[in-house]
């Protein structure tokens, strides 16, 4: 702890780690964030990588950056700017600059600021602080020597040494927030936990880095402390949005009772997902990596016929492929569950950055008649409910679900209370029974729910055919009947219509408010902090905030009409306004669009919504 | 023996064209799964889309009948997800070697334990004649109408070429040959690829003609069986020789040729090398290869998937969700 320095409370911080992408800044967002949420404070992380596999060192096209939210409260979200800004090299400086705020601490390594290093990232003179007109606080130090002294009696290569500059940011940043560094130290072995030697190297430069701070207080006049305030009870870990999702489906499939069977082609930004169910063998989850995405979608309805919780996680690209494998799913009434981690379209697009661009394909994006219910996570926690309630209605409504994530909340994290199962509902596919025994045909209904019953391959007495051709309602058999068509089609339909789903609920001023916001998915955190922000500034508004998308709640056109004024803001050109105006006549929202890939900023959401409330 | 007859697997009354291979297939299908005796309901029978992928409708078993080109991938599921099924996958040289061919030699390289029929008629029957991945070079049909320009896959090479370890070949009109090989590749655990060839009356009338009748074959066709001579011809009179890096016909008693000099077949072979040049003859100047040219023990995919499982199951120390959780760098909120 730095000596007669002043100790500054904080409710709330952001830090944005930067640096080329060889820089290990995203290790270093994650090292501080979890220790940051290891004292308890509550967290948000957005890492915000370049898509080439490796940009040239130094450009500004390589610029890595990891952005982390730190509150005594509940955080929503990670932040529009951050309290430091971290710059390894100039380019960094360069393109990360503008999400400093004005009373930013920014810390550089001086070392990456030579006269090659400012070319590469366009810099006219060798002032880079002046000529980009920073007034902010800098913390300019040679970290790369530094490091490299730290660590001269190593042994090491220059190159494995400058390797761990990152940790020396670490250090410093720890230092700045009155960070214990021993659980920075558990975090550091056990990730280099088969190269002891990497991992000393690595601590012993953290701890440069925070002496650093501490011996020299680093130009600024205090650090800060962020205590944790009000938090339920109980064991929480740190936890991004991809492994919440596997988590979800490994749940479910233990609730159900059910091998877990994921298909898939990796895919950025889904592939976390494939790692995290991979590792699980112990748990007994069957993962194929097949040959493409098609297969990925086909081998999971398989393994869904012969009984199993199936599984295929994709991005946008991999729907396209899939889409034709889950209308099999459709019309064989099979239970499936499409992970569709969303990211910038159309085709390759922005493959790592995040967009609400799918919805539409997600709804209509098949040939025919073709209903497929639809849940979307809203934050990265939360993804773990909803891969648990989209396995749940697969299985216990005989339906493939789309389940639709993004980008920001898949790579993002928060801090999550460890669930119990026993708190989740349970999980009842619709078997058949003894009675049917010997006359069972597969496409005979549950009455009341539409459901049809599930025969597994392997019980004797119900044997059947299933298939892409048409079947009569009755028999099973293949049908060309055109009332019989009509008639299925409409009990696809209506099996979908009748999954029972929470209704919608409002946040804010629900009972007065001038300005209704209505979002679906990943932008939760920012609607809501805008939500808040404009009552906090004397407005009134309130949040309609959407996860169960196909069917909507019951609720929906009431709770939509209820209010003079409503926006509709998601991130692409208008998909879930456009759905709306579909199930609701004569709705006619406002709408809020962006297209940018990047998470919404809620100052620009906030003036926005300002202009609305004022009109 | 068996506790089934072939009547236990059969169902419905097919509706291919009078004559088409299929219902030849069919008929030795259903022969030879009696005579495996897995129980009906433990097999599945998994297809994708033509004229051949209609056969599961067929069947009295667990069937699904899915979209082109995807019957590997499925059954591949299936395989996985429940070990214990039996599962017949069946194509068309359209449906498996086309739309398909990515799940074909996949399926093959992962060596899942399916039994893949590949109906070889030549012809896209489903859709009314055009050329399909199999039609010679030059083949007139309704989407070639000056011939094409391309050559066909051979099945056999794309097999062997996908490490393949099982492969075998019958006439659909020849039951018995049919019958045996599907045993064989039943018995056989991996992917095991049998390629049926059949007549397409409609549409490529003709196009086995040389093997397709039991006088044919003895002409133009060479049974193989492990461990036996590599002999045909009416008589037996013919038979293989290797010559140099191929393969020779040699007529017994001339040139001093007897028996003794005659190759002796070994399905078993870890190398394919011969096994690929039997597999590749065709007349007029060679037999047709039938029987089960390539039969070698390997692991098989779903196999090994269960195996990692229970090995994994015995070195970690978290069993279910709740364990699972603790495995996570946690701290607590009082």
């Amino acid at each position: 702890m730095a000596n007669n320095m002043e100790v500054k409370e904080l409710e709330r911080v952001v830090v944005r780690f930067s640096g080329d992408s060889g820089d290990g800044m995203q290790l270093a967002g994650s090292i501080f964030s979890t220790v940051s949420a290891t004292v308890g404070n509550d967290i948000s992380t957005f890492p915000d990588y370049p898509a080439d596999i490796r940009a040239p060192q130094g450009s500004l096209t390589g610029v890595s950056g990891f952005q982390v939210s730190i509150g005594a409260d509940k955080v929503y979200t990670p932040g529009d700017q951050c309290d430091v800004l971290v710059a390894m090299n100039a380019a960094a400086l360069k393109t990360q600059y503008k999400f400093a705020k004005p009373t930013a601490c920014i810390i550089i390594d001086t070392n990456a600021f030579e006269a090659g290093d400012l070319s590469k990232a366009d810099f006219k003179t060798d002032n880079p602080i002046e000529e980009m007109g920073i007034k902010q606080d800098v913390i300019a130090a040679p970290i790369s020597q530094m490091v490299k002294d730290c660590l001269a009696d190593t042994g090491m290569d220059n190159k494995s040494m400058l390797k761990c500059r990152n940790m020396f940011a670490v250090g410093l940043v720890c230092w700045l927030f009155n960070r214990d560094l021993s659980i920075a130290e558990d975090f550091i072995r056990e990730k280099f936990a088969k190269k002891p030697e990497i991992a000393e190297a690595n601590i012993k430069v953290i701890h440069a880095g925070y002496d650093y701070g501490h011996n020299t207080h680093a130009n600024v006049a205090h650090t800060y402390r962020i205590e944790s305030k009000t938090k339920v009870p109980g064991k929480y870990m740190d936890i991004t949005g991809n492994k919440a999702t596997a988590y979800g489906f490994i749940a479910a499939a233990e609730k159900a009772g059910l091998k877990l069977f994921l298909g898939s082609y990796p895919i950025t930004p889904a592939t976390d997902v494939l790692h995290e169910l991979s590792k699980h063998k112990s748990l007994g989850v069957t993962t194929v990596q097949c040959e493409d995405e098609i297969s990925g979608c086909a081998s999971a309805i398989g393994a869904s016929f012969a009984g199993a919780l199936a599984v295929t996680s994709t991005s946008g690209p991999g729907v396209c492929l899939k889409s034709e494998a889950m209308n099999l799913a459709v019309i064989t009434e099979l239970p499936l569950v499409v992970l569709d981690v969303q990211r910038g379209g159309p085709s390759t697009g922005l493959p790592t950055k995040s967009e609400q661009t799918d919805l539409l394909q997600a709804l209509f994006g098949r040939n025919g008649e073709s209903p497929m219910p639809v849940i979307a996570a809203i934050s990265p926690t939360h993804c773990f409910d909803a891969a648990y309630a989209a396995s749940k209605m697969a299985l216990e409504h005989m339906t493939p679900v789309l389940l639709l994530t993004d980008a920001f909340v898949a790579n993002g994290s928060g801090s999550w209370k460890l669930p119990k199962l026993e708190n989740y509902p349970a999980i009842n596919p619709p078997y058949v029974t003894p009675e049917m025994k010997d006359n069972y045909t597969p496409y005979r209904r549950n009455p009341e729910t539409g459901v049809r019953y599930w025969a597994i391959p392997g019980t004797k007495g119900y044997m059947h055919i299933l298939g892409g051709l048409e079947k009569d309602s009755n028999t099973g058999a293949i049908s060309t009947n055109p009332e019989n068509h009509d008639l299925m089609c409409r009990l696809r339909a209506e099996k979908v219509a009748r999954i029972p789903v929470p209704d919608i609920t409002v946040e804010g001023r629900a009972d007065d408010a001038d300005l209704l916001i209505v979002g679906f998915g990943g932008t939760y955190g920012h609607l809501y902090s805008a939500m808040d922000e404009l009552n906090k500034a004397g407005k009134k508004a309130a949040l309609a905030h959407f996860s169960y998308i196909n069917p909507l709640p019951r609720n929906t056109a009431d709770v939509l009409r209820k209010y003079k004024k409503v926006v509709v803001a998601e991130q692409n050109l208008g998909q879930f306004a456009s759905y709306l105006r579909m199930k609701i006549d004569g709705f006619v929202p406002y709408q809020y669009n962006e297209v940018k890939g990047q998470p919404f900023v809620v100052s620009e959401l906030v003036a926005a919504f300002t202009g609305i409330i004022n009109k | 023996m068996s506790e089934f007859t072939a009547k236990d697997y059969k169902k419905g009354q097919p509706r291919w064209c009078p004559g088409c291979g299929d219902h030849f297939f069919l008929a030795s299908l259903h022969k030879a799964m009696a005579e495996i005796g897995v129980a009906p309901w433990e097999t599945a029978v998994i297809s994708g889309i033509g004229c051949s992928s209609r056969l599961p409708y067929y069947m009295n078993t667990y069937a699904m009948q899915t979209i082109h080109g995807r019957a590997a991938s499925i059954s591949t599921g299936a395989k996985v997800a429940n070990p214990n099924l039996t599962v017949w996958q069946i194509s068309g040289d359209g449906d498996g070697l086309a739309i398909g061919g990515n799940h074909f030699i996949h399926a093959i390289r992962r060596n899942v334990d399916l039994n893949m029929i590949l109906l070889n008629n030549r012809i896209y029957g489903l859709t009314k004649g055009q050329y399909s991945p199999t039609s010679p070079r030059g083949f007139v049909s309704k989407s070639s109408p000056y011939g094409t320009v391309e050559d066909p896959f051979h099945p056999a090479e794309l097999c062997f070429g996908a490490r393949g370890h099982f492969f075998a070949r019958a006439v659909a009109t020849d039951a018995t040959g049919t019958v045996d090989i599907l045993k064989a590749a039943h018995a056989h655990k991996g992917a095991s690829v049998c390629e049926i060839l059949q007549n397409c009356v409609i549409f490529n009338n003709g196009t086995h003609d040389t093997v397709y009748n039991k006088e044919g074959r003895a002409k133009n066709a060479i049974y193989l069986e492990h461990g036996k001579p590599m002999l045909f011809g009416e008589n037996h009179e013919y038979g293989l020789m290797q010559e140099g890096f191929g393969l020779k016909v040699v007529k017994l008693g001339e040139n001093g040729i007897t028996e003794k000099d005659i190759l002796i077949h070994d399905s078993h072979c870890e190398d394919n090398t011969l096994q690929l040049k039997l597999a590749l003859m065709e007349g007029p100047d060679f037999p047709i290869a039938l029987g089960v040219i390539r039969d070698v023990a390997a692991p098989t995919y779903e196999t090994a998937v269960a195996g990692q499982i229970e090995e994994i199951k015995n070195k970690k120390k978290y069993h279910n969700f709740e364990e699972l959780l603790l495995t996570n760098d946690t701290w607590e909120v009082k």
